[in-house]
């Protein structure tokens, strides 16, 4: 059915989809190791700001404070992302539950100045009425990437939920087990690997935002993105460029882990399930 | 049947496990937007916080005042309205540009065979996982007067003045369509692999060219995918704030800069409230829109 040029065709709208998504990450990359003051003039190969980038204290400080948050999101948002993706997938109809769905979907779209500013007044509020949490910082930024982040995980572990094949659990209760048992251990084994993945997409872009970060963070918890986000309004600096290409390379590296290891365990799933069939077919 | 007897039964850690997220939820996600609403109707002031009580209870009196200042500037000044039908319009654009670019990428990829289908769509995934904000300075040094770009075009000869595209709504447009396309490319690509060629089959057999069973078949079935897609793309396109603050200029200024600038530079917390609100009222329709088809794709329902 498929013609060749229609394979020609095909192939050339990737080509420029990928030169589109990509030529402007590989150009950053590139001029971060270049000699010039000038982003765009090549004077020669150099590492010298990354030298500086390193030495810059309060740019190393700023990495901390995001690393740091980024690890507590990433971890309360898997866990409460896949409660609701449990709730969603597995508990049927109850009360609220038009309600429950549309708070996760809402915040895959909202955008973060609204969420931003929305967080911002309610803990203004709080401190206000109750007295907690007592000033913005890291807290308030923690749990405003948790609430963003849940929705997503929820996506990534919600698809899986329904993949999976529920005889497992089924047999398990049928055999005595209670619900919590057969939760953590079959169920949880099984969806392990969206729940990797569900890790670590929070934990990208929990490191990755800016906006609402800028609203709920207080004095002494200025994040990565704030600290270049206020140096790249300056301009375009060499040092920046840096920072971007070692952001750039240990995400991707890292998001190459994960989908390597979901593919791992994916074909590992396979092989096993057509060597269950086999077995099957012998007796 | 078994989960019908099951559900009358009541189970406390079923319970348990519906209310840690829901909570949650209310508490930090809806409850906010009742504080936003309630805000913009009071008076900014210096003091902290920035702005006055709705609600003051003194000598045995109970004031309730609602300020409407607030909404009377997003009225009164040209200001805003520019920027809410700017915010729209690059918005609205954006989104095009997007669907233009995203459905042929997400269709061949969903014709490919499933080894190479994963790595090419593992390879549109990857970008919209490495920093935002990183890839719009990219676009910065590219874009600029002096930039690769212009001087790439000059080194051709395609040009012999540096065209100035930083800071106009152009660059804008590139950056927005750049920063989603992924997302516009992803659902449009769920929605397409699970479509079942035998349709397109029986229209080639009887006599379809495949141009016409494009357009009466997969266009149709793959409408969800656009839906769910385009919004994923517009909503937060509306109230985007840092591509117009990096790349755009003094004819780009959307509405997410103006909230922005209201409270970190005016200090008039009340005021970016409703800005918040207004921009909100925008968005519920399209809000709506992508629940619709988010919460039928997440409860596993088929009937797109």
């Amino acid at each position: 059915m498929h013609s060749s040029w229609q394979k020609a065709l095909s192939w050339g709208i990737l080509a420029l989809g990928f030169a589109f998504l990509y030529v402007p990450i590989i150009v950053l990359i590139v001029y971060s190791f270049n000699e010039s003051r000038l982003v765009t003039v090549w004077s020669g190969f150099s590492l010298k700001w990354y030298g500086e980038l390193f030495s810059d204290r309060q740019m190393m400080k700023a990495v901390g404070v995001s690393l740091r948050i980024a690890f507590m999101s990433a971890t309360s948002a898997v866990v409460l992302g896949t409660m609701a993706a449990l709730v969603m997938v597995r508990f049927g109809g109850f009360k609220g539950k038009t309600l429950f769905t549309s708070m996760i979907t809402a915040p895959l779209v909202m955008p973060e100045v609204i969420t931003g500013l929305s967080l911002l007044l309610l803990f203004v509020s709080l401190d206000q009425f109750i007295g907690w949490p007592g000033g913005r910082g890291m807290t308030t930024i923690w749990i405003a990437h948790t609430t963003f982040c849940m929705a997503y995980v929820t996506v990534v572990v919600n698809s899986r939920l329904r993949e999976m094949d529920q005889s497992l659990e089924e047999a398990a209760l049928d055999l005595g087990a209670n619900r919590l048992k057969v939760f953590f251990l079959i169920t949880l084994p099984i969806v392990s690997p969206a729940l990797v993945a569900g890790w670590l997409l929070a934990f990208t872009l929990s490191l990755d935002d800016l906006v609402i970060a800028s609203f709920v963070s207080g004095p002494g918890s200025t994040t990565l993105p704030m600290e270049v986000f206020s140096s790249v309004r300056m301009g375009v600096s060499p040092k920046v460029n840096a920072l971007s290409a070692l952001l750039v390379t240990g995400i991707a590296s890292l998001t190459f882990v994960g989908w390597w290891l979901m593919r791992r365990q994916e074909h590992k799933r396979l092989a096993d399930l057509q060597a269950a069939k086999r077995q099957q077919e012998m007796v | 049947m078994k989960a019908a007897a099951e559900r009358k039964i009541w189970r406390p850690g079923r319970s348990l496990v519906i209310a840690v997220p829901f909570i949650w939820l209310l508490l930090f996600f809806l409850a906010p937007f009742a504080i936003v609403f309630k805000i913009s109707f009071a008076e900014s002031q210096l003091a902290q916080p920035p702005f006055t009580n709705l609600v003051e209870w003194a000598e045995d009196m109970l004031t309730l005042s609602l300020n409407l200042f607030n909404y009377k500037d997003l009225v009164e000044y040209d200001l805003y309205l520019k920027g809410y039908l700017t915010s729209i319009k690059i918005a609205f654009f954006s989104t095009v540009f997007c669907l233009l670019l995203g459905y042929p990428i997400a269709y061949v990829i969903s014709r490919m065979p499933p080894h190479t289908r994963n790595v090419c769509l593992m390879l549109v995934i990857m970008p919209s996982w490495t920093s935002f904000l990183v890839r719009i300075y990219a676009w910065m040094g590219i874009l600029k007067g002096n930039g690769l770009l212009n001087n790439l075009l000059l080194w051709l000869g395609v040009i012999d003045q540096p065209l100035a595209i930083m800071h106009t709504p152009t660059a804008v447009y590139i950056g927005i369509v750049y920063a989603y396309l992924p997302f516009m490319v992803l659902p449009i690509y769920a929605n397409l692999v699970k479509h079942d060629h035998s349709l397109l089959e029986a229209s080639a057999d009887l006599g379809a060219k495949p141009w016409t069973s494009f357009l009466r078949i997969t266009l149709p079935l793959s409408i969800g995918g656009v839906i769910a897609g385009s919004m994923l793309v517009f909503i937060p396109a509306v109230g985007e704030f840092v591509i117009p603050e990096l790349l755009g200029g003094p004819n780009s200024i959307m509405i997410g800069k103006l909230l922005w600038a209201e409270f970190f530079n005016a200090r008039n917390w009340p005021g970016a409230a409703a800005v918040a609100v207004v921009m909100l009222l925008l968005l519920v329709l399209p809000l709506t829109l992508f629940h619709r088809y988010q919460a039928r794709d997440l409860e596993g329902r088929e009937d797109a």
